[in-house]
């Protein structure tokens, strides 16, 4: 078991192992959806809210289900179904009971399906033998985090719609070279606390 | 309605139209799925420390690929519409755990290091992507030919930028010490991740420079 405590595990995920600048995951929706900053700050929220809860769910079905029946190989199959039912559910639930919350966040619930960021906290969270309360805080900590990084490259990005980018750089080029620089900025948290 | 299906065949002639050839070669170069579509750049930017990793993640990219292109293209038309994603998705998550049970198995060290990466191909858009729009309306064969070539592509981007991040970052190549003499310090810059995305973000700038996008008027 990791002995790491709650409170280092939530701030690490945010800062020092952000699931988008340490660990790379969730890039496709971070690289099309930074345009605008409302844009941006709707999936961060939706991403966080599904991580959380998906990440608590993995984690009761992996270590009551899949250990006792002997399997762990069939582990990621079903958390991906998992955050696919959890996202159907989550929409058909929104749209029943808030249909002002569902037109802000409606449109990106069926993008994070196929966000990797959320399928890969469940894994971490496998991989790095969390109990109940750290997977939590990890859930909640990296969706956090990955929303705070979309948000700096969308409100990034809306200011460099003025300046003279190389043609040929614009586009995904120029997003990887920013979050290169804000990567860097991150690592400085590094001294900080550290995972592993 | 008419124009959704000449989309459809324009996309089915401009992949190669039945021609293998086209299609393994458009896979590598003309359409690359990192560079010309950004699509699978998380894993692309995480086993990329490595020459190693990367050409372990390349090989395990194109078993999933084809292999997903086969099975897609002999079941699709008994494929219900409706439930297609999730099947598709159920295919490629089968063939991921058969290749990270088989590096388990057999190189678990590799497996060891690549962490929860092998698994995070279920999700990488490449694959679904080509199950989508390429297996579904092509003969199994070609589609496993498909399948093949955009692994390949994919696997050439990742040795690129392994190659420069080892060297750089960690003076070796494939383990092997080749700076020590040279006078060049290793950066760690470059082993860690803002290196990774500023090696992808100069990568893409030289091979649009190289082979400009159609359309360059999107906005930064």
């Amino acid at each position: 078991m990791n002995s790491t405590p709650v409170f280092v595990i939530f701030v690490a995920s945010i800062f020092t192992n952000n699931i988008l600048l340490a660990s790379f995951l969730g890039m496709c929706s971070f690289l099309v959806c930074s345009n605008r900053i409302d844009t941006a700050f709707g999936l961060g929220a939706a991403v966080t809210f599904v991580m959380l809860f998906t990440t608590m769910i993995d984690y009761l079905i992996y270590h009551y289900v899949l250990i006792p029946l002997k399997l762990e190989f069939l582990s990621y199959i079903i958390f991906i179904a998992v955050i696919a039912a959890f996202v159907q559910f989550v929409e058909m639930f929104v749209e029943r009971f808030s249909p002002k919350l569902y037109y802000a966040l409606g449109i990106f619930l069926p993008l994070i399906t196929v966000n990797c960021a959320i399928l890969g906290a469940s894994l971490f969270m496998v991989l790095r033998k969390y109990n109940f309360a750290q997977s939590t805080f990890f859930g909640l900590g990296s969706g956090i985090g990955w929303a705070l990084a979309i948000a700096l490259m969308a409100g990034l990005r809306e200011k460099m719609g003025y300046s003279n980018v190389p043609a040929r750089l614009r586009g995904p080029g120029i997003v990887m070279l920013v979050t290169g620089i804000i990567a860097m900025a991150f690592m400085g948290f590094a001294g900080m606390l550290k995972l592993q | 309605m008419s124009s959704d299906v000449n989309q459809r065949k324009g996309i089915d002639t401009g992949f190669g139209g039945g021609k293998g050839r086209e299609t393994l070669g458009d896979g590598v170069f003309k359409v690359n799925p990192i560079t010309c579509q950004v699509l699978g750049i998380c894993s692309a930017l995480a086993v990329t420390s490595r020459l190693e990793k990367a050409l372990v993640m390349g090989g395990a990219l194109v078993f999933v690929l084809a292999m997903t292109g086969l099975i897609v293209s002999i079941l699709r038309s008994y494929m219900p519409r409706r439930i297609r994603m999730i099947t598709e998705v159920a295919i490629i998550a089968t063939f991921v755990i058969l290749f990270d049970q088989f590096l388990r198995a057999f190189y678990y060290d590799m497996s060891k290091q690549l962490g929860p990466y092998v698994a995070l191909i279920i999700t990488n858009c490449i694959v679904m992507g080509r199950a989508e729009a390429f297996a579904t309306q092509n003969p199994p064969l070609l589609s496993m030919l498909d399948g093949v070539a955009n692994g390949l592509g994919y696997a050439m981007i990742l040795a690129i930028i392994a190659i420069f991040r080892e060297i750089f970052g960690n003076g070796t190549l494939l383990g092997y010490p080749i700076l020590t003499g040279t006078g060049i310090e290793k950066n760690l810059l470059f082993a860690l991740a803002p290196g990774a995305f500023i090696a992808a973000g100069f990568l893409i700038w030289f091979l649009n420079t190289l082979n400009p996008p159609e359309s360059t008027e999107d906005s930064p």
